[in-house]
């Protein structure tokens, strides 16, 4: 354990020397980052004002409120594993990996929470700039609150732990960014980064509850940005915890089927 | 399997499975339906044995199967059939205290991360290999020393030059000290003074820590220089393991006569003239006609100086290679 934590500072400290190194690309994804919210949050409010102030129960500021909270979370949670496999296996750079005395996984692990950190204050200024711009009225109640760092935390797990899952098929599909444009448009969907999930059709709503998606994205953002009642909240930490049990034994699985092909074919 | 036995091979095979198609649409369109799949041999039944500290020349042309065995003795690759331990241990297995004592470095592979220094690189690799503070020091200054490696330290590995890139490549995967090193084609693209400075530090590196050395290498300079044994290969199987001088002895039929005359001659009767200037002549002739041949230029011409040579083994080696019917 003391050398998996040794390991991790180190990864750290390299992920972000690293990263630090493309400073144009921060300021790019500031851009980014901020456009999809604010257009979401000029054309949602529209359609508000123009049925009277509301739809389905969300007012100009409360979508300013869910846009930005989704925009948050989806930083905490998303990943660029898809492509870093894809990349690795055709370019044989998974080798070197392979030959190390600890799983890759965990480099992957601190990369992301080295890119997460370092983004921290880019992200925090695009809130400001967002909340400010668009009067979002955030509701929730303390307890909602406090509920939502835990329920952040576990999104990310899962979603980490889904997407290296998928990922992981680069070992036996040598496009794999084709399934990882279908995934985004499911994810976009889905996960309520698009919409709130109570705009989607009853019988999608059914669906979606059962997915993994909504409980990456959806569940922690309405946490922080109008809260959810009790039996709710427990409701998305056991979807939490399972999918992310399931996603584990997937990961498990895959990574050593996936393996047992690698090596039977070369890298 | 003794204490000092560092890698034992037997009855090693790899065979391939690829899927093959024509040229052309009508091909790739058929191709979508029925693949043709074809079954290649890269290695075939090879037994090998290499003790501990000992430094081995792996010789192939392109194709002959050396970096699929480095791969398998490395545990990239698990076989198709026979049996490989290393240390002791199954390498496809991959165990962390296997991992921990081995080090494969291909030529083109990176391992350092490209944007940033290569210290950074390093102490990454400190970590990952849990090597305690003193060792490490000690290990980086021994190798920066051996490599000229201080100039580069804090440079972007991006900044590097192929040979410079090269030096800490290595450099990079002995800082935990390997007990056995596998390097694929570690001089291929660089210059000689690079070459040769490698070369003498495999060599330090062995002679230091007692290491266990597999090599493969394009230039004989680099065997010649590190290797008393080599094992050649070709399509896969094993042609030749032992001495390196054992395998001119071996392998050639024919040895090289020069002659030093004190005027100019025709030696054309006498065998294959490979080169002649002035007053020196290279005769080819059948290993057992030496004697015989020698007798006749010295009773027939006025020979100022004569030597009898083996072909250089480079010769021999690229000789075995195009007829295959050698063995």
């Amino acid at each position: 354990m003391t050398h998996l934590i040794a390991v991790y500072r180190q990864q750290l400290k390299t992920a972000i020397a690293e990263q630090l190194q493309y400073r144009a690309a921060l300021v790019i994804w500031l851009i980014e980052v901020a456009l999809g919210p604010a257009v979401s949050i000029s054309v949602w409010s529209t359609v508000a004002r123009n049925e009277g102030g509301e739809v389905n129960g969300y007012n100009p500021s409360g979508f300013a409120a869910y846009f930005i909270a989704t925009m948050l979370v989806n930083y905490a949670t998303q990943t660029w594993v898809f492509w870093e496999f894809s990349r690795r296996v055709r370019e044989g750079e998974f080798s070197p990996l392979l030959l190390r005395p600890v799983h890759p996984i965990h480099a992957d692990i601190a990369q992301h929470l080295a890119y997460k950190i370092l983004m921290l204050p880019v992200i925090g200024l695009v809130t400001l700039l967002l909340w400010l711009a668009f009067h979002a009225g955030f509701t929730p109640s303390p307890a909602s609150l406090a509920t939502f760092l835990p329920a952040l935390l576990l999104a990310f797990a899962l979603r980490f732990t889904l997407e290296w899952t998928l990922a992981l098929l680069a070992f036996w599909l040598t496009q794999v960014n084709v399934i990882n444009q279908l995934y985004v448009v499911v994810v976009l969907f889905l996960s309520g980064q698009l919409l709130p999930l109570s705009f989607l059709p009853a019988p999608l709503q059914a669906i979606t509850a059962w997915l993994p998606f909504q409980w990456m994205v959806a569940f922690p953002a309405q946490l922080l940005s109008t809260g959810l009642s009790s039996q709710a909240v427990v409701t998305g930490f056991l979807a939490q915890l399972l999918w992310l049990l399931l996603g584990l034994g997937l990961l498990n699985l895959t990574w050593r089927r996936g393996l047992k092909r690698y090596t039977a074919v070369g890298g | 399997m003794t204490a000092a036995t560092a890698v034992n091979v037997t009855h090693l095979r790899k065979v391939y499975r690829v899927y093959e198609r024509e040229a052309g649409l009508g091909a790739a369109l058929r191709a979508l339906f029925r693949r043709q799949m074809q079954e290649i041999v890269g290695v075939d039944n090879l037994t090998f044995t290499i003790e501990a500290g000992e430094i081995i020349g792996f010789l192939g042309p392109n194709g002959a199967g050396k970096t699929t065995t480095l791969k398998m003795l490395a545990g990239l690759l698990y076989p198709s059939a026979g049996d490989v331990r290393v240390l002791g241990y199954v390498p496809w297995r991959r165990e962390r205290a296997f991992l921990r004592q081995i080090a494969l470095v291909m030529g083109q592979r990176q391992q350092l991360i490209w944007d940033i220094p290569v210290i950074d690189s390093f102490e990454l690799n400190r970590a990952i290999y849990r090597i305690p503070p003193a060792q490490y020091r000690h290990m980086l200054d021994e190798l920066a020393d051996l490599l000229d490696l201080a100039p580069l330290l804090h440079k972007p590995v991006r900044n590097l030059s192929l040979g410079e890139r090269m030096k800490c490549e290595i450099a990079g995967s002995l800082l935990h000290r390997p007990q056995v090193l596998f390097l694929d084609e570690p001089t291929i693209g660089l210059d000689i003074v690079m070459q040769r400075r490698i070369r003498d530090f495999i060599r330090e590196y062995n002679h230091r820590t007692g290491a266990t050395v597999l090599l493969t290498s394009h230039y004989m300079a680099d065997v010649e220089a590190l290797c008393r044994r080599v094992i050649l290969i070709h399509h896969g199987t094993m042609l030749f393991d032992g001495d390196l001088t054992r395998l001119v002895e071996r392998f050639s039929p024919y040895k090289t006569i020069i002659v030093r005359l004190q005027e100019p001659a025709d030696l054309r009767p006498y065998g294959e003239v490979l080169s002649q200037n002035e007053d020196q002549v290279s005769l080819r002739v059948p290993k057992s006609a030496v004697a015989r041949i020698t007798a006749r230029l010295l009773t027939d011409l006025p020979v100022l100086d004569l030597s009898v040579e083996d072909p250089p083994i480079e010769a021999v080696i690229e000789q075995i290679f195009t007829q295959e019917e050698v063995v």
